[in-house]
């Protein structure tokens, strides 16, 4: 029953967000904002964990090809496969629900419980607007962010497979071009498109509605970090058999 | 003018206000005084439609809050002026962006007029120069004070005020009291304030509403408070060592 009045209470947040708009300057300002303190600051993180696992998915498939018939290219293909159907899309934004999640409900919830957002409503602004809309309009630049994580993933494959002397540049090379399927690439920005209206909305409802004081925001970002997940897990899980099967 | 007529509010089986009739005149500073739990705040967030109360109409010079349209309770909103009780400074920008919020929300002035009334005002408050810092750099009295700047940097038709000069010493509390009684007469304002200041009530107590348990129990003026023999009020008032001195003056002057 409650999970069904927080269903309703989510799509009515939205409901407002979309509604009046804030003035244009000022969300203009908030944008560029959010955009820092979301995808600029994830980057480092994103980067170093994309370079690592790819590496590492590279030794395994490597190190697990010990048959004489399977080519030295499935190295490569294995890795491609990995990283741009699942590893950048689905667990960098795992990550991200625990670093810009937690961050947008902590801040959207502190100022709930220090009321700052009452304070706009009494200026007759529309709250949710201002403070969500421009979050949701930062993370459509997230793509980049997985595109570079693809990007990075696969350098780390290349670096680990070729270096680590398990196949040789051009075996590398040609794994990557095997039977590359261009829609598994429309697939993954598919989902990471709605990944980002995850990661920006399901938080913020958690930070909006939240109730109490200092004490219940820190367990507001907890809450909201393990509902973001599931709700991406449950995403990707619908996006891929819609698509993919 | 504001008109609050039969007005009940509760949270979840509590009843917090009880039947609220009363009348906040314009010009004058309209203060609200009752104990830590009284419904003080709740009754102010209800005016300001941020609670919907479960009875009763609110009116603002004589039209119902609840038959405003959107649009209306809009342009309403740009003409009241708000203190939380806590401050309610947004954290994320700095005094100046602070006070100047209302201005570039509601203005189409240009940022170098919007500075210099910012400046004007951050000066009545006496916070010259503390413009470019953080609400987590200053105090919290400074920052009680930064939230009055913002609050009146607009020049709102209706101000509301929570508890305006807690936190602050006494020489400062005084200075925003006749700060806000200068601007509530200059400026024709309707001004609802909440007070626990017993040296407030003396100051600026034009009209004085005491509320106790969720009902208007008195009202009077300061002249008033002195004389009623309203137990409940004298209860609340003579708890103040300040009051009974001074009613022990005038007494002996008599
Ligand atoms: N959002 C809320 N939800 C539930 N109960 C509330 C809420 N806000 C206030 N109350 C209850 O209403 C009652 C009155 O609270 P209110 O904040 O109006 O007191 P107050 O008179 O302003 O006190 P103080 O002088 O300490 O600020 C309290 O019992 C409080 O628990
Ligand atoms: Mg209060």
């Amino acid at each position: 029953m409650t999970y069904l009045h927080s269903i309703g209470e989510y799509f009515l947040m939205l409901k407002g967000v979309f509604g009046r708009m804030t003035k244009t300057s000022v969300l203009r300002n908030l944008i560029l904002k959010e955009i820092n303190d979301l995808i600029m600051g994830s980057m480092g993180i994103v980067a170093f964990l994309s370079f690592f696992i790819g590496a590492v998915v590279a030794i395994q498939t490597a190190l697990n090809l010990n048959n004489p018939l399977i080519p030295k290219t499935l190295v490569a293909y294995a890795a491609r496969q990995s990283v741009i159907l699942e590893f950048s899309p689905t667990f960098i934004s795992i990550i991200m629900a625990g670093k810009v999640g937690s961050y947008i409900t902590s801040s959207i919830g502190s100022m709930r419980v220090t009321e700052q957002i009452d304070a706009l409503e009494v200026m007759g602004i529309n709250s949710k607007n201002y403070l969500i809309f421009p979050k949701i309009i930062a993370m459509l630049t997230y793509p980049f962010v997985i595109a570079i994580s693809m990007f990075l993933g696969m350098s780390g494959a290349y670096t680990a497979a070729v270096l680590g002397g398990f196949v040789t540049s051009d075996q590398f090379i040609t794994g990557l071009q095997e039977d590359f399927t261009p829609f598994h690439l429309t697939y993954a920005f598919i989902k990471t498109f709605m990944f980002a209206f995850i990661l920006a909305t399901v938080p913020a409802y958690h930070g909006y509605y939240m109730k109490g004081g200092a004490l219940e925001v820190g367990e507001a970002a907890t809450t909201s970090f393990v509902w973001t997940s599931v709700v991406l897990i449950v995403t990707n899980y619908i996006v891929t058999q819609l698509l993919l099967s | 003018m504001i008109e609050v007529k039969d007005l009940y509010k509760g949270f979840e089986g509590q009843e917090v206000l009880k039947g609220i009739d009363y009348v906040f005149e314009r010009g004058k500073t309209n203060l609200i005084i009752g104990q830590s739990g009284s419904g003080k705040s709740v009754f102010l967030k209800c005016m300001l439609g941020l609670f919907k109360p479960d009875r009763g109409t609110i009116a603002y010079d004589g039209k119902p809050f609840s038959s405003f349209s959107d649009e209306e309770q809009r342009e309403l909103r740009k003409e009241i002026g708000m203190l939380f009780q806590g401050g309610a400074l947004f954290d994320s920008m700095n005094v100046e962006e602070n006070v100047m919020f209302p201005l570039r929300m509601f203005t189409k002035q240009r940022r170098k007029e919007m500075l210099s009334r910012v400046h004007e005002v951050l000066e009545r408050v006496n916070l010259e120069g503390t413009g470019k810092k953080m609400p987590s750099e200053i105090s919290g009295g400074m920052q009680k004070r930064v939230a009055i700047a913002r609050a009146i940097v607009n020049k709102p038709k209706y101000l509301f005020c929570d508890e305006p000069n807690s936190g602050l010493d006494p020489k400062t509390a005084t200075v925003i009291d006749n700060l806000i009684q200068d601007l509530t007469h200059e400026n024709d304002i309707t001004t609802v304030l909440i007070t626990h200041d017993m040296n407030s009530v003396l100051e600026i107590g034009e009209r004085i509403a005491f509320l106790k348990d969720g009902v208007l129990a008195w009202k009077g003026t300061k002249h008033e408070i002195f004389k009623t023999k309203d137990e409940a009020v004298t209860d609340f008032v003579y708890s103040s060592d300040l009051f009974q001195k001074v009613r022990d003056a005038q007494q002996q002057g008599q």
